[in-house]
């Protein structure tokens, strides 16, 4: 039998608002512990909310970003648990009104294009950092002491949910990948795994090829990068497969990755049934987003998406893992855009904006494309040198084409043979040696002739021109 | 001499303005009458010494934040706890010059309706110490009504103003839920608690109103007042329409006396120009209190939880672990009634149960709106007792919940429609104040005030309890 795999994700991203979702405290999740706290997020008695509107604004353009309804009225509501990470007892989240609903994100692959569905994206807040001390590695398990640091607690965090439509681990990778340059872009979240300000869990299960039946899933967390999350899915599929095929059942878990260790086989944990007992939070009143902002208004803020732009560098005909490549960076698709107009080939556009322009750590946003473009043409024309020049500096102010097309290598054939023929009667000797077979001695006479033009010589017309008298 | 006893914040005011006393003369007035009473009344918790401001001296009850002071919401768990900051309540008042004279007595988290819930021991009423001063806000209107303060602020989440208003002999308000700020209020069910005045005169409750009310930026549930605060100087009702709704007036356990006195008061509004008529409020009455015993114990148990032993407060003594810790903390610092709530509210939010108890419940609360709702569209006021009772014996219900809970069947109905509420003395049953409850549409408070202050001119009840006078 075949199997295709069934996978969702939940991917969690710190907002980067100034001020924390409930209080004014400044977000510093980073800085010396428990100095951005205030009674509110420290709980205190009879301190209230007041929700962020900056962080509202941030996540309603995420939901356009991603295509999903805003919702006309969104509630939050208590989500209860006990925790010192979590000091009111209950975190303010949103439950079954969110702010942003059924939404999609194209996603192209190697078999084509498959459309994602967003089920949600909706606003909380986090929870405060617990370290474990005196055990090994930080774990709770053999440790002595635990610390809170509040620092973290309160800050906006959006939660975006999607559909059960990821069918591969390949798929997943590149699902994380496009939405989390998606909010870069957005200039909403910095999204970076390392600081925590990107974390996600999957939610992996198979079936039949081709069925519909969902089966049941397990859930996978703490993967540390996207590439580890793949391997991980790959893995859980095929440990999930095998079990089917043995006849055996896949039980309802969390695998507990160890961020630490990729290798570290997952911790295994049942999945206990919590209840979080969710109400309508009574200290905030509704969210009517269309009431404080228009929705054409918001839009307008946003930036061309990475999704879209991907979907032109695709039409223009390049693979996917150079548009790919490409898309990592908005600037390096508009130079890109801005050589194509110019007149250069997709391919030997895409090549030199990955390979040389990366190579001289060169920053694309700074480039003149289409100085730079006239240089691109005459790449076979001019010395290695200038045009390696001519690329580094072309993120400078003022650069111009003409200084380095100057150099323009000599290669008229009726200005080198004079030089070619005075420099192989000079060299009867290694003709004759070439004559009798060592072909090798080519470079040679090339380098002899560059060396006597000051480099100005273009070398592919030398070669010509040396072998069609070398080989009389 | 100041005749605490007797003197209105008013007039206190007016003895300020001329000059006839000082700020401090007048707290240490007050002082002294806490000195000399409250040791057999214990309505205050906390005094304080420092006079703050050159105003009218005023208590809070002890789940108003006061920076610096201990507030305890009279929970052993909050033992000792200092606040970093001021309620926006307190805030106003220091604003508006007025001195604290300390923090009063409550029901444990403001949960209970005699004041015996008090992690601290009860408070006894001042018509009679052998009597309970109604609850939760029982210290504030025990301290009014013997002169220990001219005024207090109140909280009323299900008829924690009004019913021991009733019981003291004092006036007090429900506002309009989200007029006044609860913002550093220590909360007991967010969507009902409301902070209100408590005083001998219900121009005294108009003028500290006035003072803490509008909205807040700290509070997103507040709004402006569509009205500023009028001072009623009206002598007459002619004009408003009151209605008597037969459900609130003839309920199960209403006392005779009781029943007979606030008939009188509605047979004077009659005679001062009102127009009295029965109506019906056929569901709220019956639903009331059971929806209001859903929805308050469920948002209770969501705002203990933060009383973890963690960061503030009480905390269980002995090395153990988390489980161990949470559990010992709350077992031992909590007292019987926040544990009942907390568990009760547990179970109405729980998976599986959430859509019969605390869904139906908000949905029943539409309902009671709807119906008061309906009736304002032909009355501007309704009226019926505050209490069904006067003031109960100490230890008389503690040992029955429910009983209890039925002090709270007259004044819970209007509270879940969100709606203002004034509690006016209007007679003596059996020597015990009886107390009128008044309830208008949202923001009426400018027609309660006008009604309330025509009926207490008429009335001429004495609020000096009369073993005092």
């Amino acid at each position: 039998m075949t199997w295709e795999a069934v996978i969702g994700l939940e991917i969690h991203v710190h907002l980067k608002t100034r001020t924390k979702m409930f209080c004014r405290c400044a977000v510093g999740a980073l800085d010396d512990p428990n100095t951005r706290t205030c009674p509110i997020c420290l709980a205190h008695p009879g301190t209230l909310p007041v929700p962020n509107k900056r962080a509202i604004e941030m996540t309603m353009r995420l939901g356009l970003a991603l295509g999903c309804e805003i919702a006309e009225r969104a509630i939050f509501h208590r989500k209860n648990y006990f925790y010192p990470d979590n000091p009111k007892g209950y975190q303010i989240s949103q439950y079954d009104e969110p702010l942003c609903l059924n939404g999609r994100l194209r996603l192209p692959g190697p078999d084509g294009w498959a459309e994602i569905g967003i089920t949600r994206a909706h606003l909380e807040e986090d929870a405060a950092k617990t370290l474990h001390v005196g055990g090994a590695e930080g774990r709770i398990h053999g440790a002595t002491a635990s610390l809170i640091d509040f620092n973290r607690a309160g800050t906006p965090l959006v939660e975006i949910v999607t559909e059960p439509d990821i069918r591969t681990a390949e798929q997943a990778r590149r699902f994380l990948q496009l939405l989390r340059q998606t909010v870069v872009e957005l200039g909403i979240s910095d999204a970076e795994m390392e600081k925590g300000s990107l974390r996600f869990d999957v939610n992996v299960s198979v079936r039949p090829a081709g069925a519909d039946e969902l089966r049941t899933r397990t859930e996978l967390k703490n993967m540390n990068s996207f590439a580890f999350a793949a391997r991980g899915i790959e893995r859980e599929i095929e440990r999930q497969v095998a079990l089917y095929e043995s006849g055996g059942q896949v039980e309802q878990e969390t695998l507990h990755f160890d961020p630490n260790r990729e290798d570290a086989p997952p911790l295994r944990s049942k999945e206990e049934a919590q209840d979080y007992r969710y109400f309508p939070e009574p200290d905030l009143v509704p969210v009517e987003p269309l009431l404080e902002w228009s929705l054409d208004e918001l839009k307008a803020t946003l930036p061309e998406l990475p999704a879209a732009r991907l979907e032109r560098l695709l039409a223009a005909g390049l693979e996917l893992r150079d548009a790919e490549a490409l898309n990592t960076e908005h600037a390096r698709v508009s130079l890109f855009e801005t050589l194509r107009e110019a007149g250069i080939e997709p391919k030997p556009a895409a090549t030199f904006v990955l390979n040389d322009v990366t190579r001289h750590e060169v920053d694309p946003a700074r480039v003149n494309g289409a100085e730079l473009a006239k240089v691109l043409r005459e790449r076979d024309e001019i010395p290695r040198e200038a045009f390696d020049a001519a690329v580094a500096a072309s993120a400078g102010d003022g650069f111009s084409a003409d200084e380095y097309l100057q150099e323009r290598t000599v290669a008229d054939a009726s200005a080198l043979d004079p030089v070619i023929d005075r420099i192989l009667s000079e060299n009867a000797e290694q003709v004759e040696a070439y004559r009798a077979g060592k072909k090798g001695l080519l470079g040679f006479f090339v380098g002899l002739v560059m060396r006597e033009t000051g480099g100005k010589a273009n070398p592919k017309v030398v070669s010509e021109r040396l072998l069609e008298k070398l080989e009389i | 001499m100041i005749d605490t006893l007797r003197l209105t914040a008013e007039e206190a005011a007016g003895l300020l303005e001329l000059g006839d006393v000082s700020a401090t003369e007048l707290h240490a007035a007050y002082r002294a009458a806490i000195d000399e009473r409250d040791p057999e009344l214990h309505a205050f918790l906390t005094t304080v010494d420092q006079v703050e401001g050159e105003g009218v001296p005023i208590a809070f009850k002890d789940l108003i934040s006061t920076r610096g002071i201990e507030t305890t919401a009279a929970s052993k768990i909050l033992a000792g706890y200092k606040p970093l900051f001021d309620a926006t309540v307190a805030t106003r008042c220091k604003e508006a010059g007025l001195p604290l004279l300390g923090k009063t007595n409550m029901d444990e988290f403001a949960m209970g309706s005699s004041t015996e819930n008090s992690g601290y021991g009860p408070t006894r009423n001042p018509w009679d110490p052998e009597r309970v001063p109604g609850g939760s806000s029982g210290g504030s209107t025990a301290a009014v009504a013997a002169g220990l303060a001219p005024w207090a602020l109140g909280s009323d989440t299900g008829g924690s103003i009004k019913q021991p208003a009733a019981l003291c002999g004092v006036v007090g308000l429900r506002p309009t839920y989200g007029t006044v700020s609860r913002y550093g209020i220590v909360a007991f069910a967010s969507s009902l608690d409301q902070i209100g005045p408590i005083a001998k005169t219900v121009r005294d409750c108009a003028r500290l109103y006035r003072i803490v009310s509008g909205r807040d930026p700290c509070d997103s549930t507040t709004v402006d007042l569509p009205q500023a605060v009028e001072l009623p100087e009206a002598e007459d009702l002619r004009g408003l329409k009151i209605g008597v709704p037969k459900e609130l007036n003839e309920a199960d356990g209403i006392e005779a006396g009781v029943g007979e006195q606030v008939a009188g008061a509605l047979e004077l509004a009659r005679e001062l120009g009102a127009e009295i008529e029965e109506c019906s409020l056929p569901r709220s009455v019956d639903y009331g209190l059971p929806c209001y015993y859903l929805i308050a114990p469920s948002e209770a148990s969501s705002n203990l939880a933060r009383y973890d032993g963690v960061r503030y407060g009480y905390r269980a003594a002995g090395d153990t672990d988390l489980r161990e810790l949470y559990a010992r903390t709350r077992d031992e610092g909590f007292g019987d009634e926040p544990k009942r709530r907390i568990m009760l509210g547990t179970y109405a939010l729980s998976a599986g149960y959430y859509e019969a108890f605390y869904g139906q419940a908000q949905k029943v609360r539409t309902l009671i709106k709807r119906e008061h709702d309906a009736l304002f569209e032909r009355f501007d006021l309704l009226a019926s007792p505050t209490s069904p009772t006067v003031a109960f014996r100490l230890g008389e219900r503690t040992q029955n919940p429910l009983a209890m809970y039925l002090a709270d069947v007259l004044t819970i109905p209007s509270n879940m429609a969100g709606l203002p509420g004034l509690s006016v003395p209007c007679g003596l049953s059996e020597g015990l104040p009886v107390g009128l409850q008044l309830i208008g549409p949202q923001f009426s408070e400018n027609t309660l005030f006008r009604a309330g202050h025509a009926l207490e001119g008429a009335l001429g009840f004495d609020f000096v309890p009369e073993r005092l006078r």
